[in-house]
């Protein structure tokens, strides 16, 4: 019995999750061992999250086992898997900003009973702290610490409820160079001292630094199933997450691109955070032109469309048929004949509680014949949905539903539609086909395919290698907010791409 | 407990009913009446009478109802400033400040004087009152508006905090400026400047004596229709519930979300001031300082019960009209104020029909199921 090796810390085999229309997690297995770093990749939607939500308690999986310490579970919520030492620290901070760490961390515990003690915790939590080297004053207010402090926090939170086993979702996105390098060190340490990790991101050169293992999982699948880092080419990586092959059954047709229509000079933005996202990023887009922007996500995708469609303030110039959109009001953008397909369709893209009619409408109700000089037609703006409705294909009961009612595809159909009446001379369109199903993928490539042919510059930004190869004439690298390369689509190299997008530059 | 059935509340996933909204609403009115009757009759009193009372001293003679619908008229008006507020998700709660800012500005007309009461006809007078009254909301309006357009500052808080001041600046100028011999209220107006009333008509039409209804109900008519056709037919009542529903995608759309703000903020306060008008110049004819019973915050009852469709402000503003008199006629006057918390109670918690679908499900499956 002795001889046998310790269990694992973490055993899922064969977990299957389902959503409505989705399979999220396909029989995927990972082993955590005692003490290491495993390393979670894959894109948006490829169910990262999901597993993790299964491993957390969130959601029960429809088939597979789940072990921890060898011993086989069945969590019905959070609680149950924090119990079993599993501890999570989200993305997005979960901290009360006016109250002190000690506070923080002890929120939702049994403890202190009934007197506020605080100054036993403060301790406790110093003990901690120098245990696991997690620098941060006890005492101060979380408003009053940076985003890399309040990070300790998050995990000081999960350690003080006694977990060995961490899931860090995506810890890094939110850091600035100096805090990640600190990050690493404390998960070491912690692996030091028996913690097992798993982490999740989305950034290659960081797995390749801290991990000692990987899974990768695309489109519920895992490409990878805890392969070692050691050895590990750039190369092989990016191989795995985006994989290869799926037949698409769009052609796009040969022609000539025209005139510049978009011309980015030397753009330098900020993201949310106030972490410059684009750095001095130089390209144009032509008439009858598919450019795709490829990237793994967060590099700047976001922003560079931000700023082209005047949502986004920024430094250097964006001249769309040689008028300068840049630092102007989204109004500008439209007026200059920039159409946008958000990435956020449901946030940004529409109007929930509103109707299919009054959310293809939204950019020409001031036109003739829907709109006039002060009011707006409604029996023409119906007319016009219901005409949208049927050359799109949008599957609703009728053009009065809501716009919430509608599945992804459809949603996006009405966006697309919407934007494509604008006749536009510039279309940003955002991950247009993130999320949805088969069919709806192709009919909006199709889309696109078809306002290339009318002459339209399009900037297709995607995670979906095959989709940009497929749709694109060229392809541009964004790496850190910077353009790392331009190939031809025709005759593209998917290692090449691959490596620039975890910012190396190709020798060739 | 075991029932042989068990209540189920499901998400709705299709569109509500037209109906529905007006059937709960009326749901609503009723059982708030009925809860008020249990009430009344623990109480021991007799619920069957009093309501019979209720209804007559507010719709049982036109001398009665026109009392009523003398009430109706200002919460027509703040009723209709709280729902273009509403609209855009613009919480206006000062519509009681820009209702007093109204009053003292219409006032002015006649008070510094601005024209020569002898003198002028009465349609410029009135008018001169109507646009000064509304330009005062649409000041006390701007206020919250452009703090929030510029500093991004709670509206809540500041549209509540205005209506004290409103109140005091009007009790200052009736206290120390233009008292009526020391009374709380200015001498009374010359009656050029009050708005015409169905009593003026008396000699002609022996049925009108005593008839109170003033122009300030057409006042209020006309600025439904308008408000209507804005909300419902106009560029700019489409930016409102655009920006109302998802200000991200409204500026996705390259609408000037500020400039909204503001605007919209001036027109609920002229709505409001316009109703401060009205109510001076039709119906106290002087400055003073009670001249709302809290008008401004029942309109927010009033836009909230109507759903925010102007028409039905009217409706429901004239069953908050009846309430008003009713709380005057019957002891203890308290159960107006009861009437009306428990509908409003009502017809928020009616809400729940909206969202969700109520089915009811046998039991014995499901606890198969669990067995």
């Amino acid at each position: 019995m002795t001889s046998s090796p310790p269990p694992h810390a973490v055993e899922m085999k064969d977990i299957v999750i389902r959503f409505p229309g989705v399979l999220a997690n396909d029989h995927v297995n990972l082993t955590l061992k005692h003490g290491e770093i495993h390393a979670l990749l894959g894109e948006n939607g490829a169910g990262k999250n999901t597993l993790m939500n299964a491993l957390s308690g969130l959601y029960k999986p429809v088939a597979g086992t789940i072990k921890v310490h060898g011993e086989t579970v069945s969590f019905n919520s959070p609680k149950d898997a924090i119990a079993k030492g599993i501890g999570m620290v989200h993305q997005h901070f979960m901290l009360v900003p006016t109250q002190t760490v000690t506070e923080n961390i002890l929120l939702g515990l049994n403890e202190p009973k009934f007197f506020m003690n605080l100054t036993k915790y403060d301790q406790k939590i110093r003990d901690l702290q120098d245990q696991f080297g997690l620098r941060v004053d006890p005492t101060a207010n979380i408003w009053q610490l940076s985003v890399g402090e309040q990070q300790r926090v998050e995990i000081l939170k999960v350690l003080y409820r006694g977990a060995d086993i961490l899931i860090m979702d995506e810890p890094t996105a939110v850091l600035a160079p100096q805090e990640i390098d600190d990050l690493m060190n404390t998960m070491h340490t912690m692996t030091e001292q028996g913690k097992s990790i798993i982490f999740i991101s989305h950034k290659l050169h960081e797995v390749t630094t801290v991990a000692d293992r990987l899974t990768v999982l695309r489109r519920g699948i895992a490409t990878a199933e805890g392969i070692s880092i050691e050895g590990l080419t750039g190369e092989k990586l990016a191989e795995l997450m985006v994989g290869r092959k799926v037949i698409f059954s769009v052609q796009k047709k040969e022609q000539e691109p025209g005139d510049v229509v978009l011309d980015v000079r030397g753009v330098s933005a900020e993201n949310n955070k106030g972490v410059k996202a684009l750095n001095n990023l130089s390209l144009n887009v032509r008439e009858g032109e598919i450019l795709g922007i490829a990237g793994v996500a967060g590099n700047g995708q976001s922003e560079l469309a931000e700023v082209i469609t005047g949502l986004r303030a920024c430094e250097g110039s964006i001249l769309v048929n040689g008028e300068d959109v840049a630092n102007q009001e989204p109004a500008k953008a439209i007026a200059s004949g920039v159409a946008h397909v958000p990435e956020d369709r449901t946030g940004v893209g529409s109007a929930p509680n509103m109707s299919i009619t009054e959310n293809t409408i939204m950019k020409n109700y001031r036109e003739a014949p829907i709109g006039s000089r002060w009011s707006i037609n409604f029996t023409e703006a119906r007319n016009h949905a219901r005409e949208l409705k049927e050359a799109y294909d949008i599957l609703a009961p009728n053009v009065r539903t809501m716009a919430r009612k509608l599945s992804g595809g459809n949603l996006q159909k009405v966006i697309l539609a919407r934007e494509i009446t604008t006749q536009p001379k510039l279309m940003v369109a955002m991950q247009p086909t993130r999320g949805l199903d088969v069919g709806a993928i192709e009919s909006i490539q199709r889309l696109l395919l078809a306002q290339r042919e009318t002459g339209t510059a399009i900037l297709l930004i995607s995670e979906e290698l095959d989709e940009l190869l497929t749709l694109s004439d060229r392809i541009a690298v964004l790496y850190e907010g910077k353009v790392m390369g331009i190939v031809d689509a025709k005759d593209a190299d998917i290692n090449e791409i691959g490596l620039m997008m975890t910012g190396q530059r190709s020798n060739a | 407990m075991n029932l042989p059935f068990k209540i189920i509340l499901e998400k709705r996933t299709d569109d509500v009913p037209k109906w529905l909204p007006v059937a709960t609403a009326f749901g609503s009115v009723v059982i708030a009446f009925i809860i008020s009757g249990i009430v009344l009759k623990i109480i021991g009193g007799d619920p069957i009478r009093v309501l019979k009372f209720f209804f007559s001293a507010t719709f049982g003679s036109w001398p009665v109802f026109s009392d009523t619908l003398v009430k109706a008229t200002p919460l027509i008006m703040v009723g209709l400033a709280c729902s273009v507020a509403f609209k855009m998700k613009l919480w206006n709660i000062g519509a009681e400040g820009q209702f007093y800012i109204g009053a003292f500005a219409a006032s002015l007309v006649v008070l510094i004087p601005m024209v020569d009461l002898e003198t002028t006809p009465k349609f410029i007078v009135i008018g001169l009152m109507i646009i000064m009254g509304m330009i005062g909301g649409a000041i006390w309006g701007f206020f919250p508006g452009y703090l929030k357009a510029k500093y991004k500052v709670n509206e809540i808080i500041t549209t509540l905090m205005l209506n004290y001041i409103a109140l005091y600046w009007n009790n200052f100028w009736i206290f120390d400026k233009w008292s009526d011999a020391g009374f709380q209220m200015t001498p009374q107006f010359n009656k050029v400047a009050w708005l015409p009333r169905l009593s003026d008509l008396a000699k002609e039409y022996k049925a009108f004596s005593g008839i109170t209804l003033h122009l300030g109900l057409v006042f209020g008519i006309i600025a439904a229709i308008i408000i209507w056709w804005i909300l419902e037919r106009s560029h700019w009542g489409y930016q409102i519930k655009l920006i109302g529903d998802n200000p991200k995608a409204a500026r996705y759309a390259g609408l000037n979300i500020s400039r909204n703000l503001i605007l919209v903020m001036m027109l609920s306060g002229a709505l409001a001031g316009l109703a401060g008008m009205s109510e001076v110049s039709g119906v106290v004819h002087r400055l003073q300082e009670r001249i709302s019973p809290g008008y401004g915050f029942t309109g927010i009852i009033v836009a909230w019960l109507a759903k925010l469709n102007p028409f039905a402000v009217i409706l429901v503003s004239i069953l908050f009209g009846a309430l008003i008199v009713a709380g005057r006629e019957i002891q203890p006057s308290g159960l107006a104020s009861l009437l009306q918390g428990i509908i409003l109670f009502m017809v928020i918690s009616s809400d729940v029909f909206l969202r969700y679908k109520i089915r009811v499900i046998r039991t014995e499956q499901t606890e198969q199921e669990t067995a």
